[in-house]
């Protein structure tokens, strides 16, 4: 009877025991999806902005409301004194104004200067006032939105949050698999057969490579569908970055692994590793805001290229051959930690 | 008769201050076709001897040769041609038995098929079932297949019974039975002593990282002098009796007393059981019970050690 070779055999044990932990595929697969939700809903670009705008009770209150009704940007409400100090001391109005004479010829607006929107909402309460009073603008302008797409927030962090899947999964999934497995004595186990090494340990990456798939499918359908990303730049560009630096965290599970005897120790290790990564890596915020010095460091990062690549291909559109340094950082952290972890590997307890 | 394991002054010292002599020089061999049985208390070097021959561990110095070959030169052969159950593995719990034993099946060139290594072990109606589900002693029994799914000549069973009911024990040692009936050879460590002396042709005692006693069960059951054991025991009044009456008795090789219990080495309990039942009743004491037993490997290794096998387990 014919048998399955060792690597394709090692790959799908590995990838049984995933899918048949729930809570597993959970964190991976669609935990970035909820982070995509929370921040994109969060910093979304907020269609066209509006102003709650308070009117002192007076006999003119009316024809301010008739003269202001017409700007949708502006919402008004007429109010007692008492009220309107209540109201712009918690926020609920931007603006107060204040009209003295019969036909509102003289205006005062009370308004918090440091308050956002509030000077906006002056400016253009006063202009609307200005107009129905029969100012003219003197010069003739045109308002023109500019809406680029791959400018918004999810997109800038979609990509982040992509690389973060990767580098979670590559240390998790390689790393923590493994220590687990030489606390079981399973891979001294495997170690009495002729199992050959090299079989297994490619057969661990291989399974990580597998799981990534719907990991990056979930996250960029999920995000085109509900935020409109899309990928400016080239697919298969795309996918051999994502390829490329899913092997590079592979490598470097494999090496935080390769001797940690208990799992508190790979915990600890994985922590280390990923921290400074999370917070520099410029995976929510761009990494420009450090100091200009730190920054070369930052770049020798493992994640950054990973995040900087993708950004590049997804936002920007830009070919995979102007990728150069950082592809050529992705490789090193792939090459060297695989190297160094062959090396220094335990297979007992 | 070829050889199967032959080693020669094996000592495995491992560092640290200070220095742990696990092993300090264990010769032994196996032939093709014996089953062999390592005994011992914990911490006597039998894991450390037989991952060395595993190829688990290497040796600080002597020689380990496996089927004829030697452990950093002909590694991946001798791994083709053994078995392995080591002592408290945990199978991926998520897997289920069949998938496990294809894993370890696609390891070798030739085997088995992994339906054959499970109705060898009695696991059929288990092929399905996720291991995490499984009993200790059909986990146990499972451990078993994975290292016969490689069709091995020589299989090491590293205490494949410990903290297993009586009956999956039994079930065990049948699989180890027809093992040995296909004249493959075995080599089993155990703190079971009834288990020894059923299941091996030979066995030797390790103690403190050396072989204290070496030969067949009856063997070293002839060596401590007597076959019998007669246990009794006397009422409390009588503390003071002595002892020395028993000793004359013909055929008695050792006696040993603790407060009114008393341990009897003897040829020929139908001897000496008249004769102290005789002179007991002379000096006025009353026996409080009297049994009568074979000497076992326990008693050999009480007479040589002073100390009992499993002395936490009473």
């Amino acid at each position: 009877m014919k048998h399955q070779h060792p690597i394709l055999a090692i790959t799908t044990a590995r990838l049984r025991e995933f899918i048949r932990r729930p809570e597993a595929v959970f964190w991976v697969y669609f935990f970035p999806i909820l982070m995509v939700i929370v921040l994109g809903v969060a910093f979304r670009n907020k269609p066209i902005e509006s102003f709650d705008v308070d009117i002192l009770e007076r006999a003119s209150a009316q024809t301010i409301v008739e003269d202001l009704e017409s700007d949708v940007q502006i919402r008004t409400k007429i109010v007692t004194r008492e009220e309107s100090i209540d109201r712009l001391r918690t926020g609920k109005s931007t603006l107060l104004i204040t009209s003295n004479g019969e036909d509102a010829s003289q205006i005062e607006y009370t308004f918090d200067p440091v308050r956002p929107g509030s000077t906006a909402a002056r400016n253009l309460v006063d202009r609307r006032l200005q107009e129905s009073h029969g100012r003219q603008d003197v010069i003739e302008s045109v308002d023109v939105e500019f809406s680029e797409p791959g400018s918004s927030y999810v997109d800038f962090l979609v990509p982040g949050l992509l690389a973060m899947g990767l580098m979670g999964g590559g240390l998790w999934g390689v790393g923590y698999a493994i220590v687990d497995m030489r606390i079981r004595k399973l891979l001294k186990r495997f170690r009495a057969t002729p199992m050959k090494r090299s079989h297994f340990l490619i057969g661990m990456i291989l399974s990580r490579l597998i799981f990534m798939v719907p990991q990056i499918v979930l996250l960029l359908g999920f995000a085109y569908l509900f935020f409109g990303v899309v990928v400016q730049g080239n697919w298969v560009s795309l996918l051999l970055v994502v390829f490329l630096g899913a092997i590079e965290f592979a490598a470097i599970g494999l090496l935080v692994a390769s001797r940690a005897g208990t799992l508190e120790t790979a915990s600890g290790l994985m922590n280390l590793v990923m921290l400074p990564m999370w917070t520099l890596s410029g995976i929510f915020f761009s990494y420009e805001r450090f100091p200009e010095v730190v920054q070369p460091l930052i770049k020798l990062l493992p994640l950054t290229p990973v995040i900087d690549a993708i950004r590049a291909l997804t936002m920007d559109g830009d070919s995979i051959l102007s990728l150069g340094p950082e592809l050529l950082v992705i490789i090193a952290w792939s090459v060297l930690p695989f190297v160094v972890a062959l090396a220094i590997f335990r297979w007992n307890d | 008769m070829s050889t199967a394991i032959r080693c020669a002054n094996l000592v495995k010292t491992y560092s640290g201050k200070p220095p742990v002599e696990a092993v300090r020089g264990i010769d032994f061999e196996i032939a093709v076709g014996e089953c062999y049985g390592v005994l011992g208390p914990n911490g006597a070097g039998k894991t450390t001897t037989i991952e060395i021959l595993e190829g688990l561990l290497s040796a600080t110095s002597g020689e380990a040769e496996v089927l004829g070959m030697n452990w950093g030169q002909d590694d991946h052969s001798i791994r083709e041609r053994i078995g392995v159950s080591l002592q408290a593995t945990e199978l991926s719990e998520r897997l289920t038995v069949g998938e496990t034993l294809n894993l370890f099946r696609s390891f070798y060139v030739s085997g088995i098929d992994p339906s054959e290594a499970l109705a060898r072990v009695s696991l059929e109606e288990k092929v399905n079932s996720w291991i995490k589900t499984l009993s200790g002693g059909q986990k146990q029994r499972l451990a078993v297949a994975t290292a016969l799914v490689g069709d091995p000549e020589l299989i090491f069973l590293d205490e494949p019974t410990t903290g297993l009911d009586p009956s999956s024990r039994r079930q065990l040692w049948e699989i180890i039975e027809t093992f040995k009936r296909e004249n493959k050879t075995v080599l089993l460590t155990t703190h079971y002593m009834e288990e020894a002396e059923r299941l091996c042709d030979r066995v030797a005692i390790f103690y403190a990282g050396k072989i204290i006693a070496e030969g067949t069960p009856s063997e070293l059951i002839r060596s401590v002098g007597a076959e019998h054991v007669i246990e009794f025991s006397i009422d409390f009044d009588h503390e003071s009796f002595d002892d020395s009456m028993v000793r004359d008795i013909p055929t008695v090789v050792q006696v040993d007393k603790s407060e009114t219990d008393f341990h009897v080495t003897a040829g020929k309990p139908h001897v000496v059981i008249p004769e102290l039942i005789t002179g007991l009743a002379k000096q006025g004491v009353a026996l409080a019970s009297l049994t009568t037993r074979h000497a076992s490997l326990e008693d050999v290794f009480v007479s040589l050690t002073g100390r009992h096998l499993v002395e936490d387990e009473s």
